[in-house]
């Protein structure tokens, strides 16, 4: 494999007491999709400030593109497009002003940029809010614009925090559709994310973090594969009668997960674990058999739920 | 559409050494652009505001204390002369808060506009510097209009008045980076607009000798008026508009006093910028 595009070892940042990123190691390479997966407060939007090359680390290294952020955050910047958790757009110009004062700040001739600009509405799907202000957009609208200001300067890594949190399903499909054309460009992404399906959708490798800490890595796939079984079964019994169940459930199968409303149990054969449950007379309200997710692996290896 | 475009990793595309020696003027400009939009009431604003405040302090309330004083005048001039290089510092002030601290407080606070664009090459200094060259930007034009409002009043006196211009504007930087410096620091903006509001602009613009000669404040009030660097611009103000007499020494007084502020302002403001930004 080439080198990798970033580069990090025992990557700490520390608020006064509180740890946000906790010593991790991990290398992203060209091309691939890359994501940090973990709930809110996990340390995944501290981790892509720093590799964004603008908040500077506690301790460790890391290197990106080559270079170390606290001493060419510039030249670095210069090559990534950050998309934030918070799209901070400029509210009071228009659509189309938004991209050209953005792509000025790299330094891009005026003509290049004109023409970027009416490329990126396109790609955006925003040609026809081109002299809006950015006020009147929707919030898929301005997440898509967000990521349209971050390809101006056509950057060597495109880096997305939460890229969907807060748009209702549609505009997500919307969003992931463009990511997913961009994927298959072969442009490089780095997302984070705490939605176990946007991860599954867009990432080829993932980090799954939590309280500043690595969990485990590798592809969706792979994740579950080694942290979870092939299908789980989802039984209801009554909130108030789950747990009561729960110890008569647990020597069915491999591992059992209880939750608040439902009971997970984990195994190969959902639907043969399910007759064995009627076999033994219990009678869940509902089930459900599905495929393992990466929610899963999250609860295997943290034992919360992603979305609290 | 097509996506074919859309490209990445254009290495020679970027040329962060060129964002480097112009990232302040990006940003100016960008700033400028936003200010176009406002364009007509703030000029408005520039030229209503002499209108006004010279006819009723300078021909309203000046008739009356020209009457009063006799042919000697106040300072030796009529009230309206003597009042207007103050007024016309204290417009460059105003005009350079409004272009640090709104867009400051814009930028940190209210759409973070500053993370945005420090996550391309630009850096916290370069943003700080951008935003007070919007500033100064918003000074000259003000104090232009100000002028040309003074000189239809018959304010000016001296030939050399038009050097009024720069130092009301040298007055208006100085202020504008010390507060851009602060506003870089706030994080709840609204006690600091009753602050500043009441116990600095307004004590200011009362106690800078403005309205009369500082030294016919009680001695233990001038104070005021020393650090306040509307008083600095006004002494010099009037010095050029019509030969109001001051020695050399106190004329490098003020311009050293000023520098100073401007100085330490711009120096604090880049590097809070930097630091906040960098957290």
């Amino acid at each position: 494999m080439s080198n990798p595009l970033i580069s990090a070892r025992g990557l700490t940042k520390k608020f006064g007491d509180f740890t946000a990123v906790n010593g991790i190691d991990f290398d992203v390479y060209k091309g691939e999709s890359f994501g940090f997966l973990g709930p809110n407060g996990a340390g995944k939007s501290t981790a892509m400030r720093i590799i964004g090359a603008t908040s500077q680390r506690t301790s460790g290294t890391i290197s990106i593109l080559g270079k170390d952020p606290e001493l060419h955050g510039p030249q670095i910047r210069a090559h990534l497009g950050v998309v934030p958790q918070q799209d901070n757009l400029d509210m009071q110009l228009s659509v189309a002003e938004n991209l050209y004062i953005y792509g000025r700040y790299f330094g891009l001739p005026r003509s290049f940029v004109k023409g970027k600009v009416d490329e990126l509405l396109a790609f955006a799907q925003l040609e026809e809010k081109r002299d809006a202000k950015v006020e009147t957009l929707s919030g898929g609208m301005k997440r898509r614009l967000t990521i349209a200001r971050a390809l101006v300067s056509e950057p060597e890594i495109l880096m997305l925090d939460e890229p969907t949190t807060g748009l209702d399903p549609q505009a997500r499909h919307i969003l992931w559709d463009r990511l997913f054309r961009l994927k298959e460009q072969g442009v490089t992404l780095l997302i984070t994310t705490h939605f176990m399906d946007e991860a599954e959708q867009l990432c080829d490798r993932l980090m799954v973090m939590d309280k500043g800490s690595i969990m485990a890595e590798g592809s969706p796939a792979a994740l579950i594969k080694d942290y979870s079984t092939k299908e789980v079964l989802e039984v209801r019994f009554g909130s108030d009668r789950n747990q009561e169940m729960a110890d008569k459930l647990r020597t069915m199968c491999d591992r059992i997960e209880e939750l608040p409303d439902r009971v997970l149990m984990y195994t190969e054969d959902g639907e043969a674990l399910l007759e064995k449950i009627y076999a033994a007379n219990l009678h869940p309200k509902t089930s459900l058999v599905r495929r393992s997710s990466l929610e899963d692996v999250f609860l295997r290896l943290t034992g919360r739920t992603l979305i609290e | 559409m097509s996506l074919a475009n859309i490209r990445q990793g254009s290495l020679v595309l970027v040329d962060a050494a060129r964002v480097q020696s112009r990232g302040a003027i990006y940003v100016a400009q960008a700033r400028i652009r936003q200010m176009m939009k406002w364009i007509w009431m703030i000029i408005g604003i520039a030229i209503a505001n002499p209108v006004l405040y010279l006819i009723s302090v300078g021909v309203g309330l000046g008739g009356l204390i020209d009457q009063s004083v006799g042919p000697a005048g106040v300072d030796g001039v009529k009230y309206l002369t003597f009042l207007a290089p103050a007024l016309l510092a204290q417009a460059a002030i105003q005009g350079t808060m409004d272009e640090t601290i709104y867009p400051t407080l814009e930028g940190f606070k209210w759409h973070k506009t500053f993370y945005s664009m420090n996550s391309t090459p630009l850096s916290g200094a370069q943003i700080s510097y951008g935003v007070f060259l919007t500033a100064l930007f918003r000074a000259f034009y003000t104090v232009v209009l100000y002028f040309g409002v003074m000189w239809a009043f018959g304010a000016l006196e001296s030939p050399r008045a038009w050097l009024a211009i720069p130092t009301a504007i040298f007055a208006g930087a100085s202020f504008g980076a010390l507060m851009q410096a602060m506003a870089g620091k706030l994080e709840d903006e609204n006690i600091f607009f009753v602050v500043l509001g009441r116990f600095v602009m307004m004590p200011l613009f009362m106690f800078s000798g403005t309205f009369f000669p500082l030294t016919s404040m009680p001695f233990f009030l001038q104070w005021i008026g020393w650090i306040s660097p509307l008083w600095h611009a006004t002494e010099l103000g009037r010095h050029l508009t019509y030969g109001h007499a001051i020695s050399p020494t106190m004329i490098w007084v003020h311009f050293i006093f000023l520098g100073i502020m401007l100085v330490l302002g711009l120096f604090f403001s880049a590097r809070i910028f930097t630091k906040r930004l960098a957290k």
